[in-house]
Formats: C-alpha cells, structure tokens, sequence
C-alpha cells in the first residue's frame, strides 16, 4: 500500500515539471509584452522594465530564474500590482477560496451521495424521476447562471439573503456562494452515484447476498455501498478542478476577493507574472488532490492494491 | 409433507415464458438433478424458489417450504427462510462473491445477520466452515480476498457460504461449469461429502453430473417438465423422446463407433512450437513450450487440456495469429513465416479457424451474406458479385442453411445457426486445414452433437485435416484420430484415439480421464484422482511441472524436465511412463 | 451491439431523444430564421429606448439593452454564435479524439502504453486555466476558442474510442478477417469503425453541451467573443451587470442557455439508451 503511494507520488513529478514548462512557454510565446498597452515609452524605459524584469535574457536563462525561484515559494512579482510579489497575493487570496471551495465540495459529497442513493433505491418511482429531473437541470444550468439568477431571486426580490460579500458578516453571506457553487456538484455526483448504486445492486455478489437474507440495509451498507462509491471517488478530481473553475466566476459575480477573482482581474489586465503564478498554483493543487484521490481509490478497491 | 413443493409454477417476460405450469417435489435428505438446455427454465426455476426474479418477471402457481409460501412472500418473511433453511451456489464464484469484501467477512456477516453466533465465535465457526470445505490454512483464507483465490477455492468458499448455516435445501445452479474437469470433480466430491443431511437440488446441463450425484431427476424441455424419476429409471427408460434425444447427444467415453487411424500425406508439421506473452511488468508468460506434432491430410487431432494448458495458444501461433517464439512451422512443404497477414496467399487461404463463441465470431453489422463473403474479396477479387453470391449460397446449403439466412444479421441467429455460418466463412475458400477452437463448448448437447456430424460430413467430402482444440474429453471419444494432451503448455501425451482413452500412459491423462462425468448412472465417472489446481503460468513448478499434483512423483520429477519417450506409438512426456 | 439501420427507428420510438432533439431544432431554426425577418439589426443601438421591456412595442420582443439594442436579435446571434462554436469544436475533438484513440486502441502494447499515460497526465490538469492563459496570451481570437475547447474534449473521447478498439481488436470476427488476410485498412473500415459508430455519436452528443459550456464561460469573463459580436454567455454577463434594474437581460439569454443545454444533454442521455446494447432485448 504505501509502495503504491510512492509511485503513485513519483507519477505526479513529470506532470507537475510538464505543467510549469507548458504554462512558461505559453505566455512567453505571447506576441507582445505585457507593457505594450501603456502610454508609448521611450525605448530607454521599454529596455530598462526589461531588465528589471530580466525579458532581456535568453527564454531558457528566463526559465531557469523562474524555475529556481519557483522550487523556494517565489512566483516573481506581479506587473501590475508593483508592490506585491504573486506569492503574497496567492497567500492573501486562497483562504477564502479554500474555504468557499471545500464547503461547496462536502455540500456536494453528502447530498448528491445522499440523493443519489436513495433515487437508486427507489428506481422509477416518482421520488426517483423528481430527483433525477433535477440533477440532470443542475448539471446543465452553469454556475455563472445560477449564482446570478439565485441572487436575483433570493437577494434582490425575497430580500432574504445578502446580495454582496462586502458589508455583510458571518455565515450568512457564505450562504448563495457555496450554494451556487455546489449545485453542478450536487447533481453530477447525484446521477453518478444513482447510476453506479443500481449496477452494484444489479451484480451476482448482491444477488448472493440477497439469497444470503441479508435484507438491504445490510447489503447497502456492507455489500453494495463501497463499490458504488468508487466512481465517485474518481469523479473527484475532476469535481476539484470544477469547483475550482466555477469558484472564478462566483467570486467575480459576489465580490469575493478569493483568488479566482484576482485570476480573472489578472487575465483581464494581462498581469503575465500573476496569471502565470495563479495557473501553475491551480494545477499542482488539482494534481496533488487527484493524487489523493488515486491513493484514496488504492485504499478501498482490494484489486488494485495488488498491483 | 415434502421439504420444498413446486406447484403450476410459470414464468412470464413480456410475451415470452421461461418455465410453464412446473410441478415438483423434493424431500428432506434427498438428492435431485434439474437437467435441461440453455433456455430450459432451470435457472429461473431456482431464482423463484428464493424470491430472486427480477421485478420484471410474471410469476404464478405456489412454492412452499413445508408450510411456508414462498412465492408473493414479503421480503422479510423470506429472509427468514433464506441462507437459514435454503441456501444457493452459483455458477460463477468470480462473479458471485464480493469482490470488495474479504471471505471470513462475507461468511460472518451471514452469521451475525441471522443471530446464529456472535463475535469471536462466528470467527470461529466461519473458520471451521472454511477448513471443512477443503481450503487449506483457513485462518489465512478468512482474510483473503476472492480475487487472491483460485476458481475452484472459490467455490469452496462459495460452497462454505452455503452450507454455514447448515440449511435444509441446498441448490447448486451449474456448480461447477465455469471450473476445469479436474476441479469439477473435486467440487461435486467435496457437495456430495459435506451436505451430510441437507438436500440437494442440483441443476445442470450435464447428464454425467446428474448421473453421478443425484437420485432423483427431473428434465425440463422450454420451460416444461417432460419428465422426472429415478435416475437410474430414466437413464435405463426414457419416457420422453426429449430425455432420449438428450441422452443420445451425451458425449460418451465408452462409445464405440470411433474414427480409425488415417494415413494421409502429412500435411502440417510443427517442430519445437513455443509462444510466450508479455505480462504486465517484466514477467513473461511462457504459453507453449517445445511441442512437436504432425498433421496428416483427412485427419482429427483433438488438442486437449484444462485452462492455462496452452492448447489455444499452440493453435493460434501455427495460424500466424500470434508470433511464434521459436520452433518451425510447414504447411505442404513450404515453412511458414510471420504473422498470418504477412504469409503467402496459398497458405492464408489452406487454413482456417472456427471459434468458441458463434455470435462473437460474427461482426453484429454485417449481414449473413458479407460476413461470409468476404474471404472471397480478398483472394478472388476479380470475381463477379454474381459468382461470389453463388458461392456464398453454395456453402450455406452445404452448412444446412438456406437463402433466407443471406440477409440476416448475427444477432438473429441462433448459437447453432451462427456456428453454421462461421464454418461456411471457414469453408468457403476451400480450406486443408480447419481449426476448431472450442467450436461446440458453448452449445447444447443436441446442437452439438449436429455441428459435429456437419464437421464429419465435410471431412469425409472434402478430405479437410481438423484441428480441435477442446477441454471436454467426452467430445474428443467421438470424433479425433489422434489427441494430444497438454498441462501448463507442454506435450504430455499423443496417442492414438484408442491408445489414449484404452490405455492412458500419462499419470495427468488418466486423471483427466477419471474425472470425466459418465452419463450413466452404473458406472462411475467423475472422481478427483488429483488434489489442487493448475499451478500459476507464471511460477511454474520446477521439472515435472505435474509433479505437485501426481500421486506417482519421485524427488526425479522436481528436478529434471521429463523427455518424451515413444511406447507403442503413443508419444509420453513422462519419467516413470515405463514402470506405472 | 445496435446495428445502424435500426438506430433511426429505435431514435423516433424515444420520446425523449425526439422532444429534446425537436426543441433544439426550433431554437436554431428561430435562431437563423429571427434575425433575418426582424427590422432591427445586432450593432444599431438607440439610446431614446434604453432598457425597454420586452413586448410588442417597437418590435422589441426580448425588449432592449442598455444601449437600445435589439435583444432578440441580439440573442439570436449569441445562440447562433454558441451553436457554432460548440459544433464545430466538437468536430475538433472528435477529429482528434477518435484518431488518437484509435491508433491507440489497434496498435496496442508499449505504443498504446505511452499514449494513454499522456492522456493520463493531461487529464490531471485544470485546463480551463490554461485556455484564459492561452486567451490571455493570444489575445482574444476567435479560431482559438474552436482549438482550446477542442484540445480539452478530446481527452474524453480519445479515451472512450481507445477502450472499444481495444476490446474490437481482441473481438473473434476480427481474427477472423486476419486470417484470410483482409489488409488493416479493410478491417478497420470494415470491422472497427461501424461498430465504434454507436459510442462515437453518444459521446458527440454529450461533448457539445460541454464546449457550450466552455465557450460561455469564457465569454462571460470576457474572455471569449468580443463586442460587437455576442454570445450567450456574454448576453449573460450583460445581463448580471442591469439584472436590478432589467431583470430581463439576464434572464432572458440565462433561460436560452440553459434550455439549449438542458436539451443537449437529454438529448444525449437518451441516444445512450438508444445505443444500449442492454435495452435491446
């Protein structure tokens, strides 16, 4: 077992150095630099920003200097915000995304796990179509609908929820982020796990244990609940990296100063450094959590511990 | 009052009926066979009897356990009568075990569920059940996994998950068809032994089971009883011309209408054949290891052995479909090179191949007519279509089938109406040599018995040299001139159809032979002469890589690989071949 | 296995594949059809009707925007435009999912090996980030919309494709074909793609709703298309920005998007039920 976690580990490196690489050449391959928009410069001042910024060196001396500050925590500084380098930015900004993200994800787990067992459980009774109705609307409404729509109604007509992130305090203001950015979640995880539940409660070792009279309390619970978990379990990793995505929009649509909102003012303003650093601190993020999710998935499923 | 009583049992789907009005009795202690084809209702007739029908199903008459109903019972009512009084085993212990589960906790919950014992004394006993089925180092199996056993391990602990509870009624659905003949006879010994008071029902296609195991028979024709009593009675007398058409196609080893030795010009030779596959990791998987064997033009080679036995693989190599690793190959004088796609046209068209599973061997877009067509595409190309459809109709009539099959799909053919057409596909090029590579195992006996007599006819017309590639020996009696018996990948005996079944010289092939299941009720067939399974390919036992299972091994066997010797013609791979 | 000649009739005998397909249909007929008989046009902009609610009067049906344009029309255009660019980027993704995936899946062994390892590591990655970055980069150009939401589908599909031929490489007839020596060319054509067919157009199906995704998402940034031009996704972010004042200016394109995705994905669950081998019988 922690054999295959090791590897597993060691697996994560090439992704990892190929994500930075990528992510490098991308915007250094960018036509035009990052100072072009401004008020035209003399050619003195372009070269001077150049070598303070060190674009005057060859690509692969560039990539060096980043790739050696990178590995001590340093992201370089940020174009626009001159004050700050993109690491002090990423530290302000990624506890709030953190926290509006994992409460989004274990709103997602419990419910769509919940709801999607109890469809299985129920199949083709109206509890189960009604559920499965609404799972299959929540993941095709985007995110950048729903939280809009959710405060149009809830905020601005029902007045029952704040609106804004700013000026409000507490929980309350939690509320319509998390909520829009777990409703996909819910859903997706609802349908995958109805799906999977009624392929487990359909396979010979459940009929097993039904002729074993076991009754299905005690077969969902030691039979058919583990393996109906595992594509679950697979289908987090892409579930982070979704959330993550959508916490970009919902915090430009709430106000929330998370990173997502700074990765988007960033795109926008063409702050290469932050964009750069934001990017490649998203992926080893998605790849670290996918990485526990291997394991995870090592962990419950006998067969592949084997290997 | 009978233990379990069936009464105007039917089943209906939609507008099909898988068993019709049954009516059947079983008493306490006894033993009593369900015989029928695929499609027969045995099966369903099981799942009825412990409430398992899928909700889909339309289910009426009346089952009761003494004098519980069973059928329209709740639930809970029945898991109450379930595992405590009536427990089943299914075909497939891969598939009927939880994969995610380990065994000691699969059968203690079975335990817990049904207050029958408590903590470490459930340990206890589940322990206990698991060393009396016959799994050695019981502690250690308790914590294992199904994936970590072997097929027939598994069954035993299949067969220890039943019997836990000691239930009154015991039903065994084709117990033992997914396992090797030696393991087969094995499981059925150990069922026989164990059940003690418990009755059995056991269902099965296979009348040499029924003839060895069970009292009592009963034999269902699409969903209809057509007949049931002793077992001795119904195989001495059968009252229906069903049970005696079914006994009739029965595969026996005592038959004695069996082919002659030829003597045509050889055909095909194959000297020092190995093949080995690449595993996952570095490990090789050595598949065949140096067989010899030579073809003879209007020939039956039966290539026989259990699984892992490398009998496919010989057969698959010799074709071009996987590279030989070394040896040689000749087809009419000329060495064989390469893979099939590579080889010269002449010896693409003279050898041909016919697989296990009719309707998989079909591409399910294509109609009857291409699908059978197409070998002519690519070695007459200049052919009319006209020309091509009339060979294609030809050889379907030659294979028994009419025009009215050229349209259809595979999906609406029959298994023997597919296997008809994937021989014409086979045929139509006018092939020397045709590989069957377990052509009839996944047909009915019947159907069988018919695609055999096809195959014979187109011999006797047409001269073809057969290859066929088998695991079931009671087919082999009937149909080869020679066989060749192979374990772990290597030649252990080639004889003579005679000198083999009349006077086996392989410690392993008379094992085989014994285990074999006889269809008849005085004589006594299917015994487990050999203990354990066939070891892994990827560990093979040093020497003799039969030694740990012979019962005539000497400290010779573990250390040297054995030669062939030649006795009376018959080929034995054997060091103590001479003195046993 | 579905045979093809059956797969039209088996389409028409499911009700939701002919209501959600049928939907789908209209919106892009009143999507091409709208604008054209409409007197307004997408750019003309009145600034004595801002904000009109949507009705009969001036023609405005979906009333107007901040800049007294037509939102109907307006509309239109984002449907057309998020139609388009989800077609034809599931084209991409096909194109190169399929190819790959199926080299992958025939060829086989280290080939294969190294392939999906590939896929695997890609798949890891948050690429939505990398496509701002690469918009970020490139500026904002409309080819590379198509390119970027391709190059993430594609994964999907290619994996998908490499399963089935691998599983068909293995299948019996196929030995078969090999034997009597039928070229690779023939048998892939003939034996590989009708029967990867079924899983192909399924998974087409599915892929769109998610490029649409991709592309409004990004235009709801304003990352994606650009002013003049619309999409759904930037009629939404519009639409965000008036919702107190006129709540149908997000409404409206929020409600289209939604429903043109709802469609989408219904339409793509039942042509799996379509294709199920399972619910043959």
């Amino acid at each position: 077992m922690l054999k295959y976690a090791l590897l597993r580990l060691l697996g994560a490196i090439p992704t990892l150095l190929l994500v930075i690489v990528l992510a490098f050449l991308m915007v250094h391959a960018a036509p035009g630099g990052p100072f072009d928009d401004e008020r035209v410069l003399s050619a003195e001042i372009e070269a001077n920003i150049a070598a303070a910024y060190h674009l005057d060196e060859p690509l692969h001396r560039q990539f060096y200097r980043y790739f050696a500050g990178l590995l001590q925590g340093d992201l370089g500084p940020s174009y626009r915000y001159r004050d700050h380098t993109v690491s002090e930015l990423i530290g302000t900004a990624f506890p709030i995304s953190l926290k509006l993200g994992t409460m989004a994800m274990l709103l997602a787990v419990v419910f769509g796990v919940a709801a999607g067992s109890f469809a299985a459980l129920r199949r083709n009774t109206l509890p189960d179509r009604s559920v499965m109705a609404f799972a299959m609307t929540g993941i095709s409404i985007p995110v950048f609908v729903i939280a809009p729509v959710l405060v149009l109604l809830l905020a601005v007509k029902l007045q029952w929820l704040p609106a804004g992130w700013s000026g409000n305090e507490g929980a309350a203001r939690f509320l319509l982020p998390v909520i829009a950015l777990a409703l996909p979640q819910v859903a997706y995880i609802a349908r995958l796990t109805r799906a999977s539940m009624i392929d487990v409660l359909a396979s010979d070792f459940v009929r097993t244990a039904r002729a074993q009279g076991l009754g299905t309390t005690a077969i969902v619970r030691y039979h058919a609940l583990k393996p109906a978990m595992l594509p679950v379990l697979s289908y987090m990793g892409p579930a982070i990296a979704a959330i993550l995505t959508g916490s970009v929009v919902v915090e430009e649509i709430f106000g929330i100063p998370g990173l997502g909102q700074f990765f988007v003012r960033a795109a926008l303003n063409r702050d290469y450094t932050l964009v750069l650093g934001i990017v490649i601190f998203y992926a080893t993020l998605v790849i670290l959590l996918n990485l526990v999710v291997d394991i995870l998935y090592g962990a419950i499923d006998p067969r592949i511990r084997q290997r | 009052m009978s233990l379990l009583s069936v009464a105007g049992l039917t089943i209906r789907y939609d507008d099909a009926i898988a068993v019709n009005g049954l009516s059947f009795a079983i008493e306490k202690g006894e033993s009593v066979g369900l015989v029928g084809e695929s499609g027969s209702g045995k099966s369903q007739t099981a799942l009825a009897i412990l409430g398992l029908l899928p909700a889909q199903a339309d289910v009426s008459g009346d089952i009761r356990f003494e004098k519980t109903a069973l059928l329209g019972a709740s639930e809970r009512a029945l898991d109450s009568v379930r595992a405590q009084r009536l427990a089943i085993v299914f075909q497939d212990p891969a598939q009927a075990l939880n994969p995610f589960v380990r065994i000691g906790q699969q059968l203690r919950r079975i335990l817990l569920q049904h207050g029958l014992a408590e903590g470490a004394q459930a340990q206890a006993r589940v322990i206990d059940m698991l060393r009396r089925v016959g799994l050695s180092d019981p502690e250690r199996q308790y914590r294992a996994y199904p994936h970590q056993l072997s097929g027939g391990m598994r069954q035993r602990a299949m067969i220890a998950s039943a019997l836990i509870t000691e239930p009154e009624l015991l039903i065994a659905d084709e117990p033992t068809t997914a396992l090797d003949v030696t393991v087969q006879a094995q499981i059925l010994e150990l069922l026989e032994d164990i059940r003690k008071d418990t009755a059995l029902l056991l269902i099965t296609h296979d009348l040499g089971v029924v003839a060895g195991h069970c009292e009592r028979m009963l034999v269902l024709k699409q969903g209809e009883l057509v007949e049931q009593g002793a077992t001795r009675d119904v195989f001495a007398r059968p009252q229906h011309e069903h049970t005696a058409r079914l006994l009739a196609a029965a595969p026996r080893l005592d038959r004695t209408d069996i082919p002659t030795t030829t003597t045509g010009a050889e055909l095909l030779t194959i000297k020092g054949a190995s093949v080995s596959y690449r595993e996952t990791g570095h490990a090789r998987l050595q598949a065949v290891r140096d067989v010899d064997l030579t073809i003879r033009a209007g020939e039956t080679v039966a290539l026989v052995g259990e699984s892992g036995s490398g009998k496919s693989s010989l057969a698959r190599a010799v074709l071009g479909l996987v590279p030989l690793q070394s040896g040689r190959v000749a087809f009419c004088g000329t060495a064989l090179e390469g893979l099939a796609q590579d080889r010269a046209t002449a010896v693409r068209r003279g050898m041909q191949l016919v697989f296990q599973d009719p309707v998989g061997s079909l591409n399910p877009q294509m109609r009857v007519a291409n699908i059978v067509a197409e070998p002519l595409l690519v070695h007459e190309p200049d052919a009319s279509a006209d020309t091509r459809q009339q060979q294609v109709i030809a050889i379907l009539e030659k294979t028994g089938l009419g025009e009215e099959f050229l349209e259809r799909y595979p999906h609406e053919l029959s298994g023997g109406e597919a296997q008809r057409v994937a021989i014409a596909r086979a045929l139509i090029l006018k092939p020397k040599v045709l590989v069957c590579d377990e052509a009839v195992a996944a047909l009915d006996g019947t159907v069988r018995e018919q695609i055999l007599a096809l195959l014979h006819e187109v011999q006797i017309d047409s001269g073809l040299s057969i290859v066929f590639i088998t695991h079931d020996l009671s087919v082999v009696r009937g149909i080869s001139h020679r066989v060749l018996v192979m374990y772990m990948g290597a030649l252990v005996e080639l004889a003579d159809n005679n000198a083999l079944f009349e006077q086996p010289r392989h410690p392993y092939t008379r094992a085989l032979l014994a285990a074999v299941p006889v269809p008849d009720p005085e004589r006594a067939g299917g015994k487990a002469t050999l203990a354990g399974e066939v070891p892994s390919a990827l560990a093979p036992p040093s020497g003799c890589t039969f030694h740990p299972r012979c019962p005539h091994a000497r400290d010779i066997c573990k250390t040297e690989i054995p030669e062939q010797r030649t006795i009376n013609s018959t080929t034995v791979a054997c060091h103590r071949a001479e003195e046993i | 296995m579905t045979t093809l000649f059956n797969i039209w009739r088996r389409m028409r005998e499911n009700r939701a594949v002919m209501v959600s397909g049928g939907i789908l249909i209209g919106i892009v007929i009143v999507a091409i059809v709208g604008p054209l008989i409409s007197p307004h046009d997408y750019l003309q902009t009145n600034f004595d009707n801002l904000l009109q609610r949507p009705g009969t009067a001036g023609f405005h049906l979906f009333g107007t925007d901040d800049l007294g344009r037509d939102l109907f029309v307006r509309s239109m255009l984002g449907v057309q435009i998020t139609i388009v660019v989800a077609v034809v980027a599931s084209v991409v993704s096909l194109v190169i999912g399929v190819m790959y995936g199926a080299v992958a899946g025939y060829v086989g062994g280290r080939v294969d090996a190294i392939m999906m390892r590939f896929v695997d590591t890609l798949y890891a990655l948050p690429f939505i980030f990398f496509v701002i970055l690469l918009m970020v980069a490139f500026e904002r150009n409309f080819l590379l919309i198509f390119v970027a939401i391709g190059a993430i589908n594609w994964l999907d599909m290619a994996r998908i494709v490499r399963g089935q031929t691998l599983s068909l490489r293995e299948r019996e007839f196929v030995d078969a074909a090999r034997l009597t020596g039928v070229s690779t060319a023939a048998i892939i054509m003939r034996h590989i793609a009708p029967n990867l067919l079924g899983v192909v157009i399924v998974y087409v199906t599915l892929t769109i709703p998610q490029a649409i995704l991709v592309e409004s998402f990004l235009s709801f940034l304003g990352l994606g298309i650009q002013e003049p031009q619309t999409s759904l996704g930037a009629l939404v972010d519009a639409g965000v920005n008036q919702m107190e004042g006129a709540s149908w200016m997000l409404l409206i394109p929020a409600g289209l998007l939604a429903t043109i995705l709802l469609c989408f994905n219904f339409f793509g669950d039942a042509m799996r039920d379509v294709f199920d081998s399972r619910s043959e019988r």
